[in-house]
């Protein structure tokens, strides 16, 4: 029973890393670039989430939608202004940049708001208790919400023109762009979708862990980015496997070691994977002519 | 070639001695007044605290830089290797030297600090034999996480309070000496044979490994020396701040050393030292903005990377680090061609 | 003994196969080619010898030893060296570097003595920087020595690469479409070449090659695949009116 206690946790938790995970592997997908500033976008939803919710009073779907569609003009800007100028440059410039960027996101939202913020609660939550183990209607919407997140966007991704398009800059974008796709839309789409998915995520964590704070964005993104990495960059699937596998180890380990151990577990299991698959488990080796 | 050719080539030649003469002059005079500053009171004590923390940081982006840089990889977790050189260093100082040696045993517990690290190093090198670019960056940054996880659980090296009460045994001399010591090596590393090696997996891992470049060999050996010099800036560190804990040297840190790196430019040793005293003397000069320090400072790092994508220095090398050989044979070479294509001259 | 053979070399990519039971002998100082369509699994028989990749299957038998599973530098310090169908050249090193890279394997001094610059480092380095230099003007690169690899013309890119391969002193090379890009006056040239550096430096080569007057031209003998298999093996002659190899090119117009 503790058990599927722990795994209910694991769920939601897991559910968060995936949908970060997955703006992650959107953007690295088209541009073959880690956006290291996205944890700390995930972060600022949080914060978008607390405007609206708590200082605007707003309910929870304006705020949801409001959070979301903030985040996703945030990453646009970004893109716009920081890294499209560097799509040809050598490959760590951008993310070089990219950490600017977080480093910027995180320490200006530290000025603005040098104490944590706490999100009073915008829904009624309730708990029911089935054989011992407690649900609460929190953790089904979170599970619920960002599945369905994640099916929305696979379907768009391959039965949609725009997701073609993604598809077909993510493999050739010079022929791509020769063939008449909108290169720089696409890739702002792109961009928009995978913010907006960290903003959501964002508030979801700050419904569930109500304290937010500006520096949260780091070890989350961090570990998001892993959960990408470990499921197969790139893969849209893979990033979903990983969040809930990284958000699984987690409270697992959690939950039978000690609290110091966690993190050591956690990544050292994620090591042990990535030497048995070192592509991650959905993933496949660009493959390279000789 | 007549006298008019000759006569040049030997300007040129003596231009060069004058050159490596100044170069030689410089490192003495560097030598000398890293004792003279603290033993007179020549500068501020605030600035020779600085100074130091500069020398650290150009230990550290320049260990970076040779895995990063000249070999091509994205290694995001030195800080874990400056943890271990730290907390080896404080172990050594605090629990195995007899308290009144310890200054003069310091040397010693800085290199066994770079020696544990250049050990682990080793272990780190392995998963970078079958994987590149983003995985090794998840290996490596899982390597720092773990490195800041073990130590909070170890109590006997003070857990998440870590090591206080840590000896000041840093002094500028020592610092230059360590400084010195790391660019000469990696230095004498990139223009070797085995350098060569390295820069073969930059440019081209397949075509190098079927030159015959022994790649698993040459990597162990970046790996080993980039964690040894981190080490040793770790022990440094260690002693100049007197306490250390597992929360300094996490991704935060690694993050600032990768800053450094590209910063001052990737490939060049001279941008190393360019990128870690700019970023180290910047964010002292910044401090009275407070908060807005750090979001000025990347701000203008984005700036920096948007319109100079290569760093400072982009790959060149500033004329002291490239050996005299070189230098010296490639300016001849191009002396004689301009002289052969100039036969009226003759 | 032969110096190269190869018996039985099957492999896969994915579900594909790309070679089906190839078989191949080459003996000292002959000069071989090796034709056939486009996607025939010529570059991945390069690819197999020179440890690349594992093969699923097969022997491959260099001077008597078998060398399939071996890892690619070793192979190389055995004695064979290759160029590649798209130039692989170290873009941003130099010309003498990239030869330089290429004596990695006989350089005769170890990390130490090169970290610290003791021993026979200061010697080796001259060596290797005079047999670079030497093998640089024996291709006529020389003055290019200091040049970035990358700001070559394609032609003397491709001698370069050529050069880098036989810095590593191999006794076998393999050459993957050398002539790629050329004119008829340039390939010419290339053949009087390939000559050349096949006497000068006692070299058993196997060429990789569409352009059909190199091949005819210049190989005594001529290996054929198609989709992964032999079809047609002879001399020049027999080649060009073997009806399998008139089929595979087209339905019957190679004309040479």
């Amino acid at each position: 029973m503790y058990l599927i206690q722990q795994l209910l946790n694991a769920l939601q938790l897991g559910s968060i890393y995936a949908l970060i995970a997955l703006g992650y592997t959107m953007v690295y997908g088209i541009l073959t670039m880690i956006n290291f500033a996205h944890g700390d976008l995930f972060m600022v939803g949080a914060f978008f989430c607390f405007l609206a919710g708590v200082s605007l009073g707003l309910p929870f779907v304006p705020t949801m939608l409001l959070s979301m569609a903030g985040t996703a003009m945030l990453g646009v800007t970004i893109e716009r202004l920081a890294y499209k100028p560097l799509r040809n440059a050598p490959r760590v410039s951008p993310i070089i940049t990219a950490l600017g960027v977080g480093l910027f996101l995180e320490n200006f939202t530290l000025a603005l708001s040098p104490y944590p913020k706490h999100i009073t609660p915008l829904l009624d939550i309730r708990v029911w208790t089935v054989g011992g183990v407690s649900v609460s209607s929190l953790q089904i919407l979170i599970i619920a919400l960002s599945v369905v997140l994640m099916l929305l966007l696979d379907l768009y991704v391959r039965r949609t023109m725009v997701g073609m398009a993604m598809r077909a800059i993510s493999w050739d974008r010079t022929t791509a762009s020769l063939m008449g796709v909108p290169v720089d839309g696409i890739i702002s789409v792109t961009f928009a979708i995978g913010a907006g998915l960290g903003g959501a995520a964002g508030v979801m964590y700050g419904l569930a862990y109500p304290v937010i704070d500006p520096y949260m964005g780091i070890m989350v993104g961090w570990k998001a980015f892993i959960s990408a990495v470990v499921g197969g960059i790139g893969s849209i699937y893979g990033a979903m496997l990983g969040g809930f596998l990284l958000g699984g180890v987690e409270v697992l380990v959690a939950a039978y070691f000690p609290s110091t151990y966690r993190d050591f577990v956690a990544f050292s299991l994620l090591l042990v994977l990535l030497v048995w698959k070192p592509y991650g488990i959905l993933g496949k080796p660009r493959p390279q002519k000789v | 070639m007549g006298k008019a050719g000759r006569g040049a080539i030997l300007q040129r030649l003596r231009d060069l001695a004058a050159s490596r003469h100044a170069a030689h002059v410089c490192l003495a005079a560097g030598f000398v007044l890293s004792f003279a500053i603290p033993r007179f009171g020549l500068l501020d004590r605030y600035v020779q605290l600085i100074l130091m923390y500069v020398g650290i940081n150009i230990i550290l982006a320049a260990s970076l830089n040779l895995v990063n840089g000249y070999m091509g990889e994205f290694s995001v977790g030195h800080a874990g290797f400056m943890a271990v050189g730290a907390y080896t260093a404080s172990m050594l100082t605090i629990a195995v030297f007899p308290s009144g040696a310890s200054e003069w045993l310091f040397p010693l517990a800085v290199a066994g600090g770079g020696a544990v690290a250049a050990v682990v190093g080793l272990v780190v090198a392995i998963p970078s034999f079958r994987t590149r670019g983003d995985y090794l960056a998840i290996v490596t940054l899982a390597f720092n996480m773990i490195v800041k996880s073990v130590l909070e659980n170890i109590d006997a090296v003070g857990g998440p309070r870590g090591v206080l009460g840590i000896q000041r045994l840093t002094t500028l001399p020592w610092i230059f000496f360590w400084s010195v010591a790391a660019i000469w090596v990696i230095r004498n590393f990139v223009y070797s044979n085995q350098g060569r090696g390295i820069l073969s997996i930059r440019e081209d891992e397949i075509a190098g490994e079927l030159m015959g470049v022994d790649t698993r060999r040459v990597k162990l050996l970046a790996f080993v020396v980039s964690a040894f010099f981190a080490g040793v800036a770790g022990g440094l560190f260690a002693h100049l701040l007197q306490f250390i804990n597992p929360r300094m040297f996490d991704i935060l840190k690694s993050t600032d050393v990768l800053i450094m790196v590209y910063l001052g430019g990737i490939g060049s040793l001279a941008g190393s030292i360019l990128g870690a005293t700019i970023y180290t003397v910047l964010l002292e000069l910044l401090r009275p903005l407070e908060i807005w320090r750090m979001v000025l400072m990347p701000l203008m790092l984005v700036l920096l990377m948007i319109f100079r994508p290569r760093g400072i220095m982009g790959m060149r090398e500033f004329r002291w680090f490239v050996p005299a050989r070189e230098w010296a044979a490639a300016v001849a070479r191009r002396r004689g061609e301009r002289a052969a294509d100039a036969p009226a001259e003759g | 003994m032969p110096l190269l053979k190869v018996e039985k070399l099957t492999h896969y990519f994915g579900g594909l196969m790309a070679l089906s039971d190839f078989r191949l002998s080459i003996a000292r100082g002959e000069l071989v080619g090796l034709i056939g369509p486009n996607g025939a699994g010529k570059t991945t028989v390069f690819n197999l010898i020179t440890g690349v990749h594992l093969p699923a299957e097969g022997n491959i038998l260099f001077e008597g030893g078998e060398i399939a599973g071996l890892a690619p530098n070793r192979i190389t310090a055995l004695g064979i060296a290759r160029t590649f169908q798209n130039i692989r050249l170290f873009r941003d090193l130099t010309v003498l570097d990239n030869v330089r890279t290429a004596f990695y394997a006989q350089a005769g001094y170890g990390a130490a003595e090169g970290l610290f610059r003791f021993g026979r480092f200061k010697r080796e380095e001259e060596r290797i920087a005079g047999k670079a230099l030497d093998l640089l003007g024996a291709f006529g690169l020389r003055e290019w020595a200091d040049e970035q690899a990358r700001n070559l013309p394609y032609g003397l890119q491709r001698r370069l690469e050529i050069a880098r391969a036989l810095a590593t002193g191999p006794r076998l090379l393999l050459l993957d479409e050398p002539a790629a890009g050329m004119n008829p006056n340039e390939i010419l040239k290339l053949m009087e070449f390939i000559r050349w550096i096949r006497k000068e430096f006692s070299l058993t080569i196997l060429l990789i090659e569409h352009q059909m007057p190199l091949v005819m031209g210049l190989c005594e003998r001529i290996v054929v695949l198609d989709f992964g298999a032999t079809i047609a093996e002879g001399t020049p002659g027999e080649i060009q009116i073997h009806p399998r190899v008139l089929e595979a090119y087209l339905g019957g117009e190679a004309a040479p």
